[in-house]
């Protein structure tokens, strides 16, 4: 039996990822020692940055702003090419001229969140106390607490009232803080495939990434940028488990089956034999080019701990009581890591809360990653609960 | 009464009249303009549409994906839900009017249903095919079959109705769980009101279907 590749090393080296971690080649708010963020901690963390991108013109009431708020390791390049890896905007098919998120129409937002790696302030940047990289020394972070540093790029930009908050997934986790935190500035939701409070096995799959990325001898107790190391291996495992769970077993069984990757015969070794290992040491391999390991632990701890009812009494409802903004829950039938039962019980709350709220199931068998493909159904009802709130909104402009 | 001589009265255009299903007008027509209204069973959101031009502020549950999905498209606000299952997790008096428009006999518990909506809302709207209509009892009678109508052309074995009732029926229901009926209306088969006033026995004959504004009375 011969040697058995494992994941290689990155083809990106780590300086041009460290790179965009403190020079991001986007747009770049800074919040200097008299503007901390207040984090959930309990730390105020002072100076940071956020990266983002923009689309589209302000209109001029600055009612026609659009926050796209990122999943887990999605960034603030929601619908341009992406400076390190090249390829689309995570959401392009969403976003753009002729989308239903259109920059014709819209101002469009998106920022990578606080803990990021992508140029907003997180364990990869460099903590300005010391010089070196934050690493663990960064504080936990929470998802309120990424909102709140959105909320100051949003006053940073001159908007009150967003017209509309979307996301999916951590970014739909996003939206919904946005709206207990802020409802007065949320004027219409749109929330993809999320909940509002990570579940048990959840929180168990993110540990199971975690600790892939701990057991990584280049790790280093979370000191390996300063070794110049990156635990490349074990975050690759991270995305592999992580993105098994993207997936649905009808959506991997149509795409690889049993099929072997470039043979006919089993080698009888631990190559990798089906096409849907290579599949899934290529997703790692290509994740750990421009992710953070350390980020991704910060990241995935921020969905642990995300519970709204949990900051209100236990009582869901009352985080929306008397909430005027729109909401539009959307949910897919083959999503099993945010099913369908968790969108329920928030529309349950929604409506108990007497909040204007529509909800549809979309069926599809390409699971939690639904939200991110081509999926029409999806984006018809995007674009409608989007025209409709810009009626009640007074936008004018060309439908697209 | 006719909805025709009244609609147009109440802010309906010729045009909308005739676009809209009669017995939706009829209901559209009891609801009081401004008022908040939860549609279950919506559908494809027709009646909601037609609320929403009388400044009613409109909700709906619909059980079909493909009728949600329809409603969310037209901008209405619609979830996915299932009358006999999600009444329960709406609080007390959270809308003026809710309404059942042609499900009532889709419904598991329909007594629950009814009590649900008469807890929800303060006043519900109830619409239903009479199966004390004559064309009905001709077909058991006659041709010894369960009925089927345009409105309801499914076989006995593969319909999604299966609490039917009779308007006699309903109105006993009514009086059962102290329902004060404040409107009752019997619409012919094509959905028009009977324009006279009628003892009941010929509405449960000649209605084919029965549209019933109520609101919580004294258990009697």
């Amino acid at each position: 039996m011969g040697s058995v590749k494992s994941i290689p090393s990155p083809a990106i080296s780590a300086d041009e990822r460290s790179h965009e971690v403190d020079h991001p080649s986007s747009q770049v708010a800074r919040f200097g020692a008299d503007q901390p963020l207040r984090l959930d901690c309990g730390v105020d963390l002072a100076p940071f940055q956020i990266a983002y991108q923009t689309y589209g013109e302000l209109n001029a009431d600055r009612s026609n702003a659009v926050l796209i708020c990122h999943a887990l390791t999605g960034d603030q390049h929601v619908a341009n090419l992406h400076p390190v890896t090249g390829k689309p905007g995570w959401w392009d098919t969403l976003v753009g001229p002729g989308r239903p998120i259109d920059p014709s129409r819209y101002f469009i937002i998106c920022s990578n969140v606080i803990g990021g790696c992508m140029g907003s302030t997180g364990p990869a940047s460099i903590n300005p106390a010391t010089g070196k990289v934050w690493g663990l020394d960064f504080p936990v972070i929470t998802i309120p607490d990424m909102v709140r540093a959105q909320a100051m790029l949003i006053d940073r930009l001159g908007i009150d009232t967003l017209f509309a908050v979307v996301g999916g997934s951590m970014g739909g986790m996003q939206v919904l803080q946005w709206t207990a935190a802020y409802p007065a500035r949320v004027f219409s939701a749109l929330a993809i495939a999320c909940s509002t409070r990570h579940s048990a096995q959840n929180i168990a799959f993110h540990e199971l990434g975690r600790q892939a990325v701990m057991a990584d001898p280049d790790w280093h107790n979370g000191g390996y940028a300063d070794r110049g190391l990156h635990p490349h291996r074990g975050l690759a495992v991270a995305r592999m488990a992580a993105h098994i769970t993207y997936l649905s077993d009808a959506a991997l069984h149509r795409k690889f089956g049993r099929r072997m990757q470039d043979r006919e015969l089993p080698t009888f070794s631990f190559d990798a034999d089906f096409q849907v290992e290579s599949y899934l040491r290529y997703q790692g391999s290509s994740f750990v080019e421009r992710f953070d390991a350390n980020s991704y632990l910060y990241l995935t701890r921020a969905m642990d701990y995300f519970d709204i009812a949990a900051d209100h009494g236990g009582v869901l409802a009352k985080a929306f009581a008397g909430i005027q903004t729109r909401f539009c829950v959307v949910s897919f039938t083959s999503d099993w890591l945010f099913p369908t039962s968790e969108s329920r019980a928030l529309v349950h709350a929604l409506n108990a809360s007497s909040a204007r709220v529509s909800f549809a199931e979309i069926e599809t068998d390409r699971g939690h990653d639904a939200f991110l493909l081509d999926v029409p159904e999806f984006f018809d009802i995007s674009r409608a609960f989007l025209q409709s709130a810009g009626k009640a909104r007074g936008l004018t402009g060309k439908d697209s | 009464m006719s909805v025709q001589e009244v609609l147009p009265l109440n802010g309906f255009t010729a045009e909308q009249s005739a676009h809209f299903r009669a017995d939706h007008l009829l209901v559209a027509e009891m609801v009081k303009p401004g008022s908040k209204v939860l549609d279950v069973g919506c559908g494809d959101g027709d009646l909601l549409q037609l609320l929403e031009m009388r400044r009613v502020d409109g909700r709906g549950i619909e059980l079909s994906r493909e009728g949600v999905n329809r409603c969310v498209a037209k901008g209405l606000a619609v979830v996915q839900g299932d009358a006999d299952t999600d009444l329960v997790n709406y609080p007390d008096d959270a809308f003026d009017y809710v309404i059942l428009s042609q499900t009532l006999q889709a419904t598991r518990q329909p007594r629950v249903v009814l009590e649900n909506l008469l807890r929800i809302g303060r006043r519900a709207i109830v619409s239903f095919p009479n199966f004390g209509f004559w064309k009905m009892r001709l077909q058991l009678l006659i041709g010894g079959h369960m009925p089927r109508t345009e409105n309801l052309p499914a076989s006995w074995y593969d319909t999604a109705n299966i609490h039917f009732c009779t308007i006699k029926d309903f109105v006993e229901l009514c009086d059962a769980i102290g329902v004060k009926m404040e409107r009752a209306e019997a619409l012919d088969l094509y959905g028009r009101p009977l324009r006279l006033r009628l003892p009941w026995w010929v509405w449960n004959m000649f209605g084919e279907q029965g549209v019933f504004l109520l609101s919580r009375g004294g258990r009697k």
